[in-house]
């Protein structure tokens, strides 16, 4: 599903966020990025989310090479990934289900299969009574849930998400965790970078840990070093 | 693409999202009436200003065309012709071929307008004797009314023993006409100024919006909206303004031609016209709309093409 071959990232002023960076997560995979700050979680996700381009190498997703793809085609990519943020980004000027029905209206969704999806994902997430309110009025684990139900309600190939859990404390951080391993048991690729180490080992899944750009450890099935052309 | 609805849905939804988008637009303006009736009023003036200019132009042009057909000669009397052999005169040239009807003004009439139009009237009653001739005043027929065909008209009428002076009022009319082409000028130059003042101020204002709506766009470019999806509420945007101000600049427009009609008909009969002043017609005002309509677009074009590139998630 995400094929990293030798990519590098040096930001302007010459900071190397990434550097040389090999990874392959298959399809379905659930796993887990780690590292402290500014050893280049973020980077990562962001080349993936094509919010980055790299400066070296080359990354596939599903397939497809990245490097190709110009910047009036990267909607398109970006509709395959669900992505969730720390901070959530919910938009305060709309009620709940207009903020995870943006994806679908993105998409041209027709307004009945908005209602069922949306009614769906949030169901998924736990919050379906909250649909009318205003997402100012949630706590912080709803609000990170109705992010995660509009990171899902396309039924993305791909999950991303960006320390999903650092604002929350451990019962809930706990809570958002299984919410994504059922979304992993449904097919769904999942990649989430985090610094909570307990509860990754809790998780069970394999994860990667980044140190000053550089891959430190990679506890995924396949190796780093495996030289099949990515899958088309 | 995995994910995408089936094609007929999406064109359906095509146009649904074009009429949610335009609505949801125009609800946002209605949500902050005063901001945006402000900028329409803004937009509104800008139009209205040449537009009124224009209405103006029109009339004086209608208003001369009226007079152009009556192109008058005046033929000034010897003073001591007197009132029979003028009589005679006039009848003569009556029937002329190229004459349609000739006005007999005697001295104490041209006495009377002299004093009228000129406000020398106390001056005159230090005169013991009237001292202006007897005119009569040639229309032509509208057949002759060629500058060249006029002109031998004045020669011809001028040979007559009793007139002493014929005098052809034209010049006046083809500086009116000069003067027309330089206001007409102006009218442009002055729209097109105007013009451009419009695509800033909508352009502006869209560029706030914009700026307001970072955090949205943002979110959007992050969940693979397209371009075209992100502009698309910030040109009906620009639209919408464009269209209130274009409907306001008319109600302007209607306001001040109400306000001028009253003084423009008296004025008109102390010259025993029946002119009246005309409006913009209904071609003129969907005109008016539809230039008002493509101003904001192309206003918002601007803007959004200039800085929603500057808002990428990060």
């Amino acid at each position: 599903m995400i094929h990293f071959d030798n990519v590098c990232k040096r930001y302007p002023g010459g900071h190397d966020a990434l550097n040389r960076v090999n990874l392959r997560l298959p399809k379905g995979q659930m796993a887990f990025l780690t590292g402290h700050s500014g050893a280049g979680k973020s980077t990562l996700l962001k080349l993936i989310a094509m919010i980055e381009r790299p400066t070296r190498g080359q990354i596939f997703l599903d397939g497809v090479n990245l490097n190709n793809i110009g910047n009036r085609k990267i909607p398109y990519i970006r509709r395959n990934i669900g992505i969730i943020f720390q901070n959530h980004h919910l938009l305060y000027d709309r009620p709940v289900f207009d903020n995870v029905a943006m994806p679908l209206i993105i998409q041209g969704y027709r307004r009945q299969e908005i209602h069922k999806r949306v009614r769906a994902a949030l169901n998924q997430v736990g919050l379906l009574s909250k649909e009318k309110s205003d997402p100012i009025t949630l706590s912080g684990g709803e609000q990170q849930r109705v992010g995660i139900a509009r990171a899902i309600v396309h039924k993305p190939l791909l999950l991303l998400a960006d320390e999903p859990t650092g604002n929350l404390d451990p019962g809930l951080s706990e809570e958002i965790m299984q919410l994504f391993a059922r979304f992993n048991q449904v097919g769904t690729t999942v990649l989430i970078a985090s610094h909570d180490l307990d509860l990754i080992k809790q998780m069970g899944s394999p994860m990667i840990s980044l140190q000053d750009g550089k891959v430190a450890h990679n506890g995924l099935p396949f190796t780093v070093n495996d030289a099949n052309v990515p899958a088309r | 693409m995995r994910n995408s609805p089936h094609k007929k849905s999406r064109l359906s939804s095509y146009f649904g999202n074009h009429l949610r988008v335009s609505l949801a637009s125009l609800g946002r303006l209605y949500a902050q009436p005063i901001a945006t009736f402000m900028t329409a009023a803004v937009i509104a003036i800008a139009l209205a200003l040449p537009v009124d200019l224009y209405i103006a132009l029109d009339n004086v042009g209608k208003l001369s065309s009226d007079w152009d057909g009556s192109t008058q000669i005046s033929l000034f009397l010897h003073t001591d012709v007197d009132k029979q052999q003028a009589k005679k005169l006039q009848h003569r040239l009556e029937k002329h071929k190229h004459i349609k009807k000739v006005e007999f003004i005697d001295k104490e009439k041209g006495l009377e307008q002299f004093k009228e139009i000129s406000g020398f009237g106390d001056a005159l009653k230090y005169l013991d004797q009237n001292p202006l001739p007897i005119v009569l005043v040639v229309h032509p027929k509208s057949s002759t009314n060629q500058p060249d065909k006029t002109t031998s008209l004045v020669k011809e009428l001028g040979k007559n023993k009793l007139v002493e002076l014929a005098q052809l009022d034209v010049q006046w009319v083809k500086r009116l006409y000069t003067f027309l082409e330089i206001a007409n000028r102006s009218i442009w130059v002055i729209s097109t100024m105007l013009a451009i003042a419009v695509l800033l101020i909508i352009g502006n204002t869209i560029r706030l919006d914009i700026q307001n709506r970072r955090e949205e766009i943002e979110v959007s470019k992050l969940i693979g909206a397209s371009d075209a999806f992100i502009r698309r509420p910030f040109l009906y945007t620009g639209l919408w303004y464009g269209a209130i101000g274009g409907v306001l600049a008319w109600i302007i427009t209607l306001v001040s031609l109400i306000l001028m009609e009253n003084p423009i008909h008296k004025l008109a009969l102390l010259y025993h016209s029946e002119f009246r002043l005309s409006g913009l017609g209904f071609e003129n005002t969907l005109l008016l709309i539809l230039i008002s309509c493509a101003l904001g677009l192309i206003g918002s074009w601007l803007a959004v093409s200039r800085h929603l590139k500057d808002i990428e998630p990060s």
